[in-house]
């Protein structure tokens, strides 16, 4: 051991006097074992603290003001809103096999109001595989050659320009709208968003143009915001590439019917823009509600993690608290509610929090348990969306041009009665005026506020300097452990040699043999290496196998897996093989391979807790432990002690749990029973994440497989 | 005998299709070139013949802006449009006439005076980085012209009284007295200009003749019972409106320096067309018999008050119809009899205004802090067809379109990036662009200016025009308080030299004095570009690293420079031999074990000292438990 050879060299002759910083440094990998156990519980410890840690959300911006004005939407806008609402639900609206009357109706709406308006149609686009398209800015869109007249969406764009100002920016209102099977809620949303419109038109106070789009909604929500948004800040010009959507008769004739309307001036076919978009706001309602009473979700995570400013939620959350009476909320792990080993948690976090009070009334940190309770569900759920890198909704599409956006899903109580319907519109449409009121405010963009934070409730809040701390505390022993696993196999070596002469016949001669062998980690450098590099071929083995037609998940999974190891033999077989042989009989081999595998394991974490934080700290969850456990079965077994046997227990579990599949079902299984799960579920769930260009399929493909890959072949070691 | 200073004021009203309705305000004084006043005027402000006088100047002008014309609904080629629809914010050309270099003098210097005269941080565009010197592209003025704006100026009152001041009667008197501050400034676009023109012999400079023309247009929506009858059967009829329903105040006298005093009312071509004349058939008649009681008093509307005199639109080459003038005197009108004007429609029109041939419009392309792109797409208008026809005699008909574009030195112009795409094809920038003046920006110290004539087809549907930009970086000091809103792009200008907007009326009248052909020109919109922003708290840390630094290297410079080690080795000799004292000891063995010579773990240090240690901790868990037990059964 380091420490042996340490004290027999020291006792020799007077040591010299060592810095303290590396004395420390020394001090902490000798004790790297003791270390990495107190930091790593240190860390899961301050993961479940979170909650407790979480501050009420402030709004940070002042120029925001939201509340200070009372709401001029009246029930004369209501009644406005309402009349669309019967419009569009009237069946004789609804007999139109493409749905273009009720587009043609909500741009007539929009018209007779002074607006401008503009219809912007589309093709969906398929998300597609782009193998190296991650973390690029959005493209101006594939060419596609076979569109055909039938499949195209409509998105009608009504723009209020602000009488008095300079049109630079403006505040996007987005409904998405189906018009072929639209439910109430999405006319009720529409309702909503014209009673605003109409509100809008009138006031003296806009100083930016306010855009409101109903979104086609026929081929995903996402999808027509995506189009629209791609045709507003990357158009085309040149039509080599649009299609000649122009020879559809449906089209046509829905803009001619347009052409000779009386405020003829008002409408073009051309696409109509405002000035940079500030923030947006995408309004739903949700149909079917079971609550009892009138809620609002809030979803605001977009791709890879990226959130919103908070003062965009605060403000929401503010309005409708404290001037609409709606309950917020945000996503929750519902599963996670009735957990009673969360809710023990919760009240011991809580006990000791009342102790602490009664020692120094200042210490309040304490919250109650059914309070830590939901603020875990909601941060893990806050969590595993930001890890997921998938958008939850159409609001993701302006994240990708950096506007803050989110989404507002209205469940009201469900009546039908008439009073009940207007006052969902009043309340609804008060909220949205108090929040486009508030933007309207801004004279900068937003900026004052977070951008990095996980929610623990609508109100609360964990910023980036809080939760780093857990994720630092965990992968904070792996360069330790690393380094002293290092040092360990180096000097373990040395020592078989010194011991049979005295350490002061180390020779000039031997120096040579030392040299060498400090080198000998560029071998199990090389292993790491090549299953890095295969990783990366297991990454890109996806897009291939999607080329191939007519495959059902299950089968495209399992030409993925043995694909993959047959890529893995070759590649072992070719470039490793010949090395392996020659060092297999050297001991201590698989301790340098740890040691790498740690310390690459630690940068790809580190790298990703840049790009992705919530991907990074579940990845670390489930890696660190493995890295650090991982020791030849061999050696567990031949040691036989209790110790060993609780490691061999462990590094089994944990190996099973850390394969990417496994740990999928896993989470799959706990969030929805383990019932219909299925193997080509983890194909689709692969599917959507590079549809959506998440980092987590990078991480998953180039971290956390080989990582596992290495632990596996440190296990089965022979040594 | 020299000739009298002179002020005359005008009014002029305009319906626009929108339900809106134009007031334009137009004041005209003029100075006779003559020395035998000396320095004093009676009626001209002394303070802008000064101006000319010291500056030299041979034609300036400054407009205040706010809000947007709205091209597509207020027409843009007749007279009163293109040259009063300006870009938001503060816009300032002069030419002078002095020698090539001293300009950049004469303009500064010209800058800090009309900013201390009207109020506004005119000064600004002092900088040479602020100013641009267009080349030939800029319609109204060629030569040693010097252009500015300041798009991000809000403008309100108190721009404006500067400028009532230098009107003779203020707003005391004659139509000056509609003029209410609050009202127009709630109006839907505001423009206040002053125009500077110096005649006759400038050579000897003082000797010249000036003259200033303030005019101030406001579109406002008459205030109507549309509110009310919102969803009524007639809510495309237009409101009605009279000058005391929208300004609140009727004319109640002239101001009696002035040498004319009217109000116009102004029906344009496309409204014209609409409201069918009953005398339409027979326009002879109608252009000879002006004083003829049927072009007022019409089926479509009423007029509230007899106009003076009419005037028809002399017919030009290429349009079927035209336009009509009615004039008011406000001179035959008393305080006892106060001057009103109203207009009541009866029946629903709607029509469009003249457009210039393509509507431009200017939006930024490209997401990210690092690259964009400015694109200005020009759309063809109604107007360009019939205007075609009759302009092709010739097979090759080509349509001249200028563009004069300013970009701030931060927004870093590829000028090979240029492209253009004439009706969705993308085709070679030099089939279709007849001349290119491209000045490149330097970094704080000069804009970029492009300057481009493009030559399209006649039948063009589309065309687009994209050049892509880096987004610099600056220093932060160079930021502006809000950097966050993100910078201004000034508007670029459109300008149509094949055209000319005029209107001649047959009777000659002070309106077209100068009946001289004003091009045809539109500003597009103000683009707003985020730039990446400095951490503005970044000086803090700055301090407080470099602070940790510094530290870090005296403190270990200091300590290598003190060490001697030969007698720190002695040192530790003689302390090993010597036998130390309680803490010492205590410290020596912690630190030896920092150093990792025994091997106990960390968690247990007080457990393997000597006993006089460990029951010194037991003493001090004792007496903490003692006080935490007190405490929490105390409360």
């Amino acid at each position: 051991m380091a420490e042996t050879k340490e004290k027999s060299l020291s006792d020799k002759k007077p040591k010299p006097r060592v810095r303290p910083i590396v004395r420390l440094g020394i001090f902490l990998i000798s004790h790297s074992f003791h270390v990495s156990v107190v930091c790593c519980t240190a860390g899961v410890l301050a993961l479940f603290l979170l909650p407790v840690l979480a501050k009420n959300t402030y709004i940070s911006e002042n120029a925001l003001m939201p509340g200070s004005a009372s709401p001029m939407l009246s029930n004369q806008h209501v009644s406005d809103g309402n009349r669309l609402v019967k419009d569009l639900t009237n069946p004789n609206s609804k007999s139109s096999e493409t749905g273009i009357e009720s587009h043609k109706i909500i741009a007539q709406y929009m018209l007779d109001l002074g607006a401008e308006v503009s219809f912007h149609k589309f093709h969906p686009q398929m998300n597609q595989f782009h193998p190296l398209h991650f973390f690029s800015s959005p493209d101006s869109g594939k060419i596609q050659e076979n569109y055909s007249c039938s499949s195209y969406g409509i998105n009608t764009v009504g723009i209020i320009r602000a009488p008095r100002g300079d049109g630079k920016e403006a505040i996007v209102l987005v409904t998405p709208y189906n018009a072929l099977k639209s439910g109430f809620g999405e006319a009720l949303s529409l309702g909503i968003a014209y009673s605003v419109f109409s509100l809008l038109t009138q006031v003296t106070w806009l100083a930016k143009d306010i855009i409101w789009l109903v979104a086609d909604s026929q081929y995903g929500e996402y999808a027509a915001v995506a189009a629209w948004l791609r045709e507003y800040q990357t158009p085309k010009f040149s039509s080599l590439s649009t299609p000649n959507a122009e020879m559809c008769p449906d089209v046509n004739n829905l803009f001619e019917l347009k052409g000779h309307s009386i405020s003829g001036s008002k409408f073009s076919n051309s696409f109509r823009r405002a000035g940079t978009m500030a923030a947006a706001l995408v309004l739903k309602v949700r149909d079917q509600n079971e609550q009892f009473e009138d809620t609002i979700s809030i979803y605001a995570e977009a791709s890879n993690g990226q959130m919103p400013n908070l003062d965009l939620i605060n403000v929401v959350n503010y309005l409708a608290v404290h001037r609409q009476g709606l309950r917020v909320n945000v996503e929750k792990l519902w599963s996670l509610l009735n957990s009673s080993w969360l809710k023990s948690l919760g009240e011991i976090f809580e006990s000791l929090a009342k102790v602490a009070k009664s020692l120094y009334p200042k210490w309040k940190f304490g919250i109650p348990a059914t309070e830590y309770v939901e603020g875990t569900a909601t941060l893990a759920s806050s969590l595993y969306y930001q890890a997921l890198g998938v958008p939850t909704g159409p609001h993701g599409a302006f994240r990708d041009y950096q506007v803050d956006a989110i989404t507002l899903e209205i469940s009201p109580k469900f009546s039908l009665d008439k009073v009940w319907r207007n006052d969902i519109l009043l309340r609804g449409g008060r909220l949205i005026e108090g929040v486009i009121r508030s933007v309207n405010n801004l004279l900068e963009k937003f900026h004052q506020s977070f951008f990095l934070y996980l929610l623990t409730s609508p109100s609360k809040f964990v910023s980036v300097g809080v939760y780093m701390i857990a994720f630092a505390l965990l992968i904070a022993p792996l360069p330790m452990v690393a380094a002293s696993l290092y040092v360990d196999a180096n000097s373990s070596s040395n020592c078989s040699k010194g011991d049979s002469s005295t350490p002061s016949a180390i020779t000039d001669t031997d120096e040579h043999s030392i040299a060498i062998r400090s080198w000998r980690w560029l071998n199990s450098a090389k292993l790491v290496f090549i299953v890095h590099l295969w990783g990366a071929i297991v990454s890109l083995l996806p897009y291939f196998i999607s080329q191939i037609p007519d495959c059902s998940p299950t089968t495209s999974f399992m030409i993925w897996v043995l694909l993959s190891i047959l890529s893995l033999l070759t590649l072992n077989s070719v470039l490793a093989s010949p090395l392996a042989c020659a060092k297999a009989t050297q001991e201590k081999e698989w301790a340098l391979v740890k040691s790498v595998t740690i310390s690459s394991v630690f940068i790809g974490l580190g790298l990703m807790s840049v790009i992705n934080f919530a991907t990074a700290e579940i990845g670390a969850l489930l890696m660190v432990p493995m890295c650090l456990l991982a020791q030849p079965l061999k050696l567990d077994v031949r040691a036989g002690t209790l110790r060993s046997f609780c490691r061999m227990i462990c590094n089994l579990v944990l190996g099973h749990i850390a394969f990417p599949p496994a740990a999928f079902f896993l989470l799959k299984g706990m969030l929805d029973g383990f019932g219909n799960a299925n193997v080509g579920d983890f194909w689709m769930w692969v599917e959507s994440l590079w549809a959506w260009n998440s980092a987590t399929y990078l991480f998953i493909g180039m971290v956390q497989l080989p990582c596992w890959v290495l632990c596996i072949s440190i296990l089965f070691h022979t040594c | 005998r020299p000739k009298q200073e002179e002020f005359s004021e005008e009014l002029l009203l305009k319906p626009f299709p929108d339900h809106k309705l134009l007031a334009h305000f137009h004041f005209q004084s003029s100075a006779p070139p003559s020395t035998s006043n000396g320095c004093h005027h009676h009626l001209f402000p002394k303070a802008i013949s000064q101006l000319v006088q010291k500056f030299r100047i041979k034609e300036m002008e400054l407009s205040f802006t706010q809000g947007r014309w709205n091209y597509e609904s207020w027409g843009g080629f007749d007279p009163i449009s293109s040259s009063n629809a300006k870009p938001p914010g503060v816009e300032l050309w002069a030419v002078f006439d002095v020698p090539q270099h001293h300009i950049d003098a004469s303009w500064k210097n010209l800058t800090h005076t009309l900013s201390g005269l009207f109020c506004a941080p005119i000064n600004f565009l002092e900088s040479t980085a602020t100013y641009s010197t267009p080349e030939w592209s800029f319609p109204p003025a060629s030569g040693n012209v010097r252009y500015g704006t300041l798009p991000c100026e809000a403008v309100c009152t108190e721009n404006l009284t500067p400028w009532l001041k230098l009107l003779p009667c203020r707003d005391k008197a004659g139509i000056a007295l509609l003029l209410d501050g609050p009202l127009l400034y709630r109006g839907f676009y505001h423009s206040q200009r002053l125009h500077l023109t110096s005649t006759g012999s400038s050579s000897e400079g003082i000797d010249s003749g000036i003259i200033l023309e303030q005019t101030l247009t406001v579109v406002l929506q008459p205030n109507s019972e549309m509110a009310i009858e919102v969803h009524a059967s007639e809510k495309h009829i237009q409101p009605s409106w009279s000058l005391s329903s929208i300004f609140g105040k009727q004319v109640s006298g002239i101001c009696v320096l002035a040498k004319s005093s009217s109000v116009y009312l102004l029906l344009d071509r496309g409204l014209l067309a609409e409201l069918k004349f009953p005398n339409k058939e027979n326009g002879k008649s109608a252009a000879n018999g002006l004083t003829s009681e049927n072009f007022w008093s019409n089926p479509s509307f009423e007029l509230s008050a007899n106009p003076d005199r009419i005037f028809l639109e002399e017919s030009s080459s290429h349009s079927k119809s035209l336009s009509i003038l009615y004039m008011f005197q406000v001179e035959k009108y008393s305080e006892s009899e106060p001057f009103d004007i109203g207009l009541m429609w009866k029946v629903p029109v709607a029509w469009l205004c003249q457009q210039t041939p393509l509507h431009a419009s200017r939006f930024l392309m490209g997401s990210g802090n690092e690259r964009a792109a400015i694109a200005i797409s020009l759309k063809s208008t109604q107007f360009t067809e019939g205007f075609m026809s009759a302009n092709s005699k010739d097979g090759s008909c080509e349509l001249r379109v200028a563009v004069f574009q300013v970009v701030p030195w931060y927004v870093k112009v590829y000028f090979h990036s240029l492209r253009v795409f004439v009706d969705q094809q993308p085709r070679a920038v030099s089939d279709i662009i007849e001349k290119i003046h491209v000045s490149p920006s330097k970094d704080k110290m000069s804009p970029g200016v492009m300057e481009v004539v493009l030559k399209l087809p006649c039948r063009v549907n589309t065309a687009a025009l994209t050049i892509e930009f880096d987004k610099g970086f600056l220093r932060i000091d160079e930021h502006t308080s809000d950097a966050n809103q993100g910078f201004d792009i000034p508007s670029a200008i459109i300008s149509f030299p094949n055209f000319h907007a005029s209107m001649v009326f047959l009777k000659d009248d002070s309106l077209n004095k100068s009946p001289e052909k004003c091009p045809v020109m539109s500003y597009t919109e103000v683009l707003l570009v985020p730039l990446t922003t400095p951490d503005f708290s970044m000086p803090y840390n700055v301090i407080t690293i470099t602070c940790t630094v510094f530290a870090l290297y005296f403190g270990s410079l200091l300590n290598v420079l003190q060490r001697r080690v030969a007698e720190e080795e002695r040192f530790l000799k003689a302390k090993a031999a010597k036998k130390t004292g309680r803490l010492p000891l205590l410290l020596s063995k912690l630190s030896a074990k920092l150093r990792g010579r025994r091997l106990e773990p960390l968690h247990s240090p007080p457990s393997s000292s000597s006993f006089i240690n460990s029951k010194l901790v037991l003493k001090v868990i004792l007496v903490a438990g003692l006080a935490v037990g007190w405490q929490y059964f105390s409360s």
